[in-house]
């Protein structure tokens, strides 16, 4: 592929913590791809209309709060809804192993949990992307 | 439907994957363009460019804001660096705007420069058109945070805004050639903070020695607080009124789509060099004997032209 990968880095929820979100932004910056950073206190409303916007293939959230089971499973309703079927939609942050299969079940491809490397996350979006 | 209905059509994810296209140099996005070309030249065109760190991106969504509140639709591009060693970007500009993300009547479009210096990317150009055809009435191109000789945005736009902010150097700085020669109008952002004033007054100073029918205004502004920013965007269209009134709009655009024409054939010129050279490794093996001076580089690359005669 000769066009870089974009991918929207975004802070779904309230909490105010994004150490982790810009380390990835900066670990996917440095494997040669573009990223759109949004930052904080994101709506899954608000992220689902920039990374339309942006012609995404990689919509990348940190969460931290515990709210995942609720603003994740919205952000790919509203993909959805919009028919956008060629996104890879990933999960970050601290995430209980047992909340995991329900949202890769409606459509989050992959969460990572902490101790992840950035390298485990690079290679899977170079894996598993949905456009050519 | 196709692509060029569907931007016909207003549809946003038309308009953000042609954007991509011609990013990634996919020919349909220039043939949309060869066919809707006529479609463009209606939306303000403003550049937004300014030293990093200089509020550009704030200015941008307050201006944005009071647009919209006159029922006004907006294009935003706004470009940050590629890496050249990575070609990967932190495309940063969004943050701060992100009320307008809900918006309908606002469109925000991220680019890496990918390579391109200037303090545009190659395809910004094409993205303003795209969404000139997709039909908002202004368009904002925020350029890279500059240094000292980044005009490429002035052949891109109807009306240029130069962001500056008190403290960066002494009236000098305003003497020198380059980016401050290219401001139709000149904002002076963090103007709550020390030494705003005195910024104004050498900027002015400088205008004071040009002799341009024109006479950029100075407009102090606190981007963070909305402050100035109603009598920011009054002068903005008090410079793209006195651009139609005098013909100077017109003329402003023959001379930018000559520059863009002469830039195509380049782009187009330097490919059919670097293909036919790279086919025969030509330029490999002249560098080669260039580098152990048993050859000299005027003569290489004469050679290399003589390829295309």
């Amino acid at each position: 592929m000769d066009r870089p990968i974009r991918v929207l880095v975004a802070k779904p929820g309230l909490d105010g913590h994004d150490r982790g979100a810009k380390v990835i932004a900066r670990a996917l910056r440095d494997a040669g791809m573009e990223v759109i950073y949004t930052g904080l206190r994101q709506t899954p409303e608000q992220i689902v209309s920039a990374a339309i916007q942006e012609d995404v293939d990689v919509v990348a959230m940190s969460i931290l709060s515990g709210a995942h089971n609720t603003l994740l499973p919205r952000v790919v309703e509203l993909l959805n809804k919009e028919n956008v079927d060629d996104m890879l939609v990933l999960g970050g942050g601290v995430v209980p192993d047992e909340d995991i299969p329900f949202l890769k079940e409606i459509g989050i491809s992959e969460i990572f949990t902490p101790g992840t490397t950035t390298q485990t996350t690079i290679e899977f979006i170079k894996a598993n992307l949905k456009r050519k | 439907m196709d692509l060029l209905n569907r931007l016909l059509n207003g549809e946003k994810r038309a308009v953000a994957r042609l954007i991509s296209m011609a990013e990634n140099h996919d020919p349909e996005a220039i043939h949309i363009l060869k066919k809707l070309y006529s479609k463009t030249g209606r939306a303000h065109i403003i550049g937004i460019t300014g030293p990093p760190g200089a509020g550009k991106s704030t200015l941008t969504d307050k201006l944005v804001k009071a647009l919209r509140k006159e029922g006004k639709t907006v294009g935003v591009v706004a470009v940050d660096p590629t890496s050249p060693f990575t070609g990967g970007s932190i495309l940063g500009d969004r943050v701060r705007m992100n009320d307008l993300s809900l918006d309908s009547g606002v469109f925000i479009r991220s680019m890496g420069t990918r390579g391109h210096l200037g303090g545009i990317s190659k395809a910004t150009q094409a993205a303003v058109k795209i969404l000139d055809i997709y039909g908002v009435d202004y368009i904002f191109v925020e350029t890279v945070g500059v240094g000292q000789s980044e005009v490429d945005i002035v052949k891109n736009v109807d009306t240029t805004l130069m962001v500056m902010v008190p403290g960066l150097g002494d009236d000098i700085q305003t003497l020198k050639a380059g980016i401050m020669e290219i401001g139709d109008i000149f904002a002076v952002n963090k103007a709550d903070r020390d030494g705003a004033k005195k910024t104004a007054t050498q900027i002015e100073m400088m205008l004071d020695f040009n002799h341009f029918e024109w006479r950029p205004p100075v407009q102090l502004v606190v981007a963070l607080d909305n402050s100035g920013i109603d009598e920011l965007l009054q002068k903005l269209k008090e410079h793209r009124n006195y651009m139609v009134e005098t013909g100077n709009l017109h003329k402003r655009r023959i001379k930018n789509s000559k520059i863009e024409i002469i830039d195509l054939v380049q782009q187009e010129l330097m490919s059919m060099i670097l293909d036919k050279s790279t086919k025969e490794q030509m330029i490999d093996k002249l560098a080669e004997k260039v580098a152990f001076r048993e050859h000299d580089p005027y003569s290489a690359a004469e050679e290399v032209l003589n390829e295309l005669r």
